[in-house]
């Protein structure tokens, strides 16, 4: 019994230390991709200077931030100005714990299921964390004392609330075809057919409010530079200022790894490795969202809320009721 | 439980790397503060007035609308893991359920809670 708790503990670390280096590698590269790709779509070269094609680009700043001066405004509240990024940059690391990337694999006689752990209330641990994002945003708007973070920090977190709602509606039509909470039993049940050609409206919606509640162009109103200098992050400089910005490519590579698992079959996939498809269909999903920054202008407030309430909401409930309706008359 | 310990590990790993990302750029980040670097940001002029200002009720309706609609979205997970064994009356069930609540969002947006401007 000990033994086996033991192999436990040693096979889970050796997951998350893996999983770990690869959301690490990825948002470091994404930053370089989204540079690289987004001038080539508006035919420029984009970083070219540091390293062949700019490639050490990410890692140049990372050290440049690393060495800047360290800014608390005087009238900020230090305690929750300190904690506002840590509270934004761990939801977005661990949400991953519950994704599965590959189908199980056999090491040393062990049978290793390739996700870090899977809990049957897998789909509720996202949302819960996720959500958790929010309050780091409110925190850092609060705690800066300064108007434009304050406004910022509170339009976010009312457009993230907003978004949240058709984000959690979309996916229960997938629950409702797989029975379960577990994302490995969602992943299992698609090995025939992704759920995206059942449920269309269903990763429509769930795209449109992922990349709202990921605050990416073109629902990036909380950065809106011409009106909010920066939102929620104008007083944070250094490693803090780069802690939100990891946040953010963290939480859209999670949203992406949901998409992936939720509607594009997870790890399934011809002749290539089930690891590889995972990461194929995860760089598509990441792609995407540089795409449609490059090629979409920013929306108006009002124009944001309304599409959420007025629109998605409804929408992602007509989903469920003709999921349901179409399971009913099938039996 | 034991299958939560590795989300124990990996929040352990997560809030260490942030906390020591944060402690590192404090050590080495040099530190010469002035009265002008540490007041609020306003582009550059003096900060008028102070930022614990009173805003639009609007923020607050949205969000009391959201937990509203949030409880109805966890009332209806485990209505759908459950969905293949109620068949017809789960189905019927939903749909007055989800009535009562559309007769509240109609409500709602009748009376402009759902209007910004």
């Amino acid at each position: 019994m000990n033994k086996d708790l033991l192999v436990y503990i040693v096979v889970a670390s050796i997951k998350i230390f893996l999983v770990f280096s690869a959301v690490q590698i990825m948002i470091i590269s994404m930053i370089w991709l989204e540079r690289k790709i987004m001038a080539h779509m508006q035919v420029r070269l984009g970083p070219m200077r540091v390293g062949p094609h700019g490639l050490l680009q990410p890692i140049a700043d990372g050290i440049k931030l690393l060495f800047k001066e360290d800014i608390i405004p005087q009238k900020a509240n230090k305690l929750l100005f300190l904690l506002a990024p840590v509270m934004t940059l761990v939801p977005a690391l661990i949400t991953f714990a519950v994704i599965p990337f590959g189908d199980k694999v056999k090491i040393l006689g062990h049978s290793v299921n390739l996700v870090i752990t899977d809990i049957n209330v897998g789909f509720l641990y996202i949302f819960a964390v996720s959500s958790l994002g929010i309050y780091g945003i409110v925190m850092a708007g609060w705690a800066s004392n300064n108007k434009y973070s304050l406004l910022g920090g509170i339009r976010s977190s009312a457009q993230m609330i907003s978004y949240e709602l058709p984000l959690g509606l979309s996916l229960i039509g997938v629950v409702m075809l797989t029975s379960s909470l577990s994302l490995v039993d969602v992943v299992n049940a698609q090995a025939k057919l992704w759920n995206i050609i059942i449920q269309p409206i269903g990763f429509f919606v769930y795209a449109t409010s992922a990349i709202a509640e990921v605050n990416r162009c073109p629902f990036d109103l909380p950065e809106a530079e011409s009106e909010l200098v920066a939102g929620y992050h104008t007083e944070y400089s250094s490693m803090k200022f780069a802690m939100f910005f990891m946040a953010e490519y963290a939480n859209m590579i999670t949203v992406s790894a949901i998409a992936v698992t939720f509607f594009l079959g997870g790890w399934h996939g011809p002749f290539l490795p089930p690891v590889v498809w995972f990461m194929l269909k995860l760089s598509a999903c990441l792609f995407f969202f540089i795409w449609i920054r490059s090629t979409y202008p920013r929306l108006r407030y009002d124009q944001l809320m309304h599409f959420s309430w007025k629109f998605l909401l409804p929408l992602s409930l007509f989903n469920i009721l003709i999921t349901g309706l179409i399971m009913v008359l099938k039996g | 439980m034991i299958q939560y310990l590795p989300i124990l590990i990996l929040f352990i790993i997560a809030a260490g790397f942030a906390i020591t990302n944060i402690g590192l750029s404090a050590v080495l980040g040099r530190r010469k503060p002035t009265a002008e670097k540490l007041s609020p940001y306003e582009c550059g002029i003096d900060p008028v007035g102070t930022a614990r200002e009173r805003f639009s009720v609007k923020f607050y309706l949205i969000a009391m609308i959201f937990v509203i609609f949030d409880i109805e979205v966890v009332f209806l997970y485990p209505w759908a893991v459950a969905f293949k064994e109620l068949k017809l009356f789960g189905f019927i069930e939903m749909l007055i359920f989800v009535g009562i609540l559309l007769v509240c969002y109609l409500y709602i947006w009748k009376r402009g809670g759902l209007e910004w401007d």
